[in-house]
Formats: structure tokens, sequence, C-alpha cells
């Protein structure tokens, strides 16, 4: 699209690119903190909300006087250059508010599936996910305190990882570690196109 | 783990969000004039903009126009007023039927910036 680069007329203003990274993974496996711990502003949430009247129903007349609840989203921004920013958005760890990943996968540059050795199914359906809709991820195996380093070849099996899928150690609270973990990603989209980027 | 007393509602209990009622700021609208913005579509106010020309406006609709000064991404403006992405894409219409902001969407279907793009990224996020 044209007006995503170019310089608007009269305003003086360009509009940046925006890239979406996807950070998933069960309920606790370090998806906010991860989230927290790239971001260059201060850890936003946004929500979406649910409605009884269930989503795509056109007509929701009376909608504002029923009761809904919200789904937080964590998000956090990294600014490449004045024309190029990265979007993180933690999915919800529910299960149930999978529904909301298709609006935030649509036009993803791929995601980050966070795993907790300690509940390593939790990230199964994540995988899966992303495995069925062919967005290219990473898994990061989160590095909790005082937990004991896993050998990643049995983490690999126990996921049953295809072998081109990156698979690395991580602390999510660290913002150099994480760094790896997309610098992981970005180059992994850019060796499915064939294309790898160069090391540095 | 379920809401105690009181209606069952599927989507309520511990894990959920506070009950609200969002949709009450848009008139029970839930459904943007201008269909889906991206959370990454950028919103940028027209320069001559001046929302205080159209006195239906809520005050929400004024701190969109003035945060949209420069170009700003819808979840980040949902995040900024602390209003839900649906309620703040329904206002945002409202912003672009009155001309007071265009959204300039990212682009549509599975998106793949090219090369230099990527390799742009890496070497911005070896440099953090």
């Amino acid at each position: 699209m044209d007006s995503v680069r170019s310089d608007l007329a009269g305003t003086g203003a360009r509009i940046p690119i925006a890239l979406k990274i996807l950070i998933a993974g069960g309920f606790g496996a370090g998806k906010t903190t991860l989230v927290s711990a790239l971001s260059e502003v201060r850890p936003l949430q946004t929500e979406e909300v649910l409605t009884g009247a269930g989503i795509g129903t056109d007509d929701l007349s009376g909608v504002e006087t029923k009761s809904t609840t919200t789904v937080a989203m964590d998000f956090g921004r990294i600014t490449i250059n004045d024309d190029l920013q990265v979007y993180l958005f933690g999915t919800p760890g529910q299960d149930r508010f999978w529904f909301l990943w298709d609006e935030l996968a649509f036009g993803a540059l791929g995601a980050v599936v966070l795993a907790d050795t300690r509940r390593l199914a939790d990230c199964f359906p994540s995988i899966d996910y992303f495995e069925q809709r062919g967005i290219p991820f990473v898994v990061g195996v989160n590095c909790f305190d005082g937990a004991r380093r896993f050998n990643l070849e049995t983490v690999r099996q126990a996921l049953d990882l295809d072998p081109d899928v990156p698979l690395l150690l991580c602390d999510a609270r660290d913002r150099q570690s994480g760094k790896q973990v997309l610098i992981a990603l970005v180059e992994h989209v850019a060796r499915q196109r064939g294309e790898p980027v160069p090391a540095a | 783990m379920r809401a105690e007393g009181g209606a069952r509602h599927e989507w309520l209990d511990d894990d959920a969000g506070p009950v609200v009622r969002p949709y009450t700021l848009t008139g029970g609208r839930v459904r943007s004039a201008v269909d889906g913005f991206d959370l990454v579509a950028h919103v940028l106010a027209e320069r001559d903009a001046d929302p205080a020309a159209h006195p239906d406006l809520h005050p929400e609709h004024r701190r969109l126009v003035a945060l949209a000064a420069r170009p700003v991404p819808v979840a980040e403006l949902a995040a900024e007023l602390d209003l839900a992405v649906g309620v703040v894409r329904v206002l945002l219409g409202d912003l672009v039927d009155r001309g007071l902001v265009t959204v300039h969407q990212p682009p549509a279907g599975p998106y793949l910036p090219d090369n230099d793009i990527l390799k742009a990224v890496v070497s911005g996020l070896r440099a953090l």
C-alpha cells in the first residue's frame, strides 16, 4: 500500500511500517514479562470486549445495557527507525479466548512461543495454532530462576517440533535474552523465504 | 471456576476481567462505520481538524484527535484511553466520518515485508 511509507501530502507526517509479532505460550509462561522486558514504552494493555451476544453478530441492539467482560492483551513497541516499528502482542493465555487470536495473527510477521519446562504441554496448543496457519514461529524455553537447564534436544522431542523450527533457551526478564529470541524469529522468517539474513 | 451467585455467565469468572458496559459510550454501536481497523493501523488527525466544531462528539473523541496529532496505532490509542479496542474503533469511525482523522491500514492479507525490511529489523534488534 503506497500510503504506508509515503509522506502524507500536507501533513509532513510519515506513517511507519508496523510489524506485528505475537508472544504466545501457556498461562504463566512469561509472556507479559517478555513483552515488558522488550518494550521501549511502559507495558501497555489493550482490551477486547466479550459480549454474551456473540462476536460477529450484526445486530447487537441493546448491547449497551448488557454486562460484558474484557480480555486484556499486553503489547509493547520497539522502534527500529523512523519508518519501521515492531509491535509485540501477548496473546490471551486462556484457551477459550482463542477467537481473539485470529485478529492478532492477521498479518503478523511471526510468533514467539514461550515454553515453561515445568508445564511443557501448556504450549502445545500455541504450537498447533501457528503450525496449522503456516505462521512462522520460534520456541523460547523460559529458564526461570533456579530452574535447571534443560537439554534442548529433549525439549524438541517432547514438543515434536519440526527440525527447522528454532528452539532456544531464554530468560524472559532479560532484554538481551529476549532480543535474541526475536532475532531468531526474524532470521527464521527470512530463511523460510530462501533469503537468509547475513550473520552480524 | 465459576462466577459466584447470580446468573451464571459463560465468560465471567476469576480469569475474566471486570464486568463493564463499554459500549455505553458508543450508544450501543458495536460496528465501526468504517470496517475493521487493524490493531496496528495508524491514525493521524487532519492538520486542520477542529473537534470543537462538532458539539455532538464525546470528550473521548476529542482526546483521540489530540493523541493522533502524530501517527498512532489503534492499539496504543485504546491503551491511552483505557478503552476496549472495539469501542475505540467505533469512535474512530465517527471521526473518519467527520473528516477529522484518517486511518492508514497496514497492507491487507498475509503481509510479507521485503527482505530489506527484515534485514533492517535484525540489525535494529542487534543494536538494542
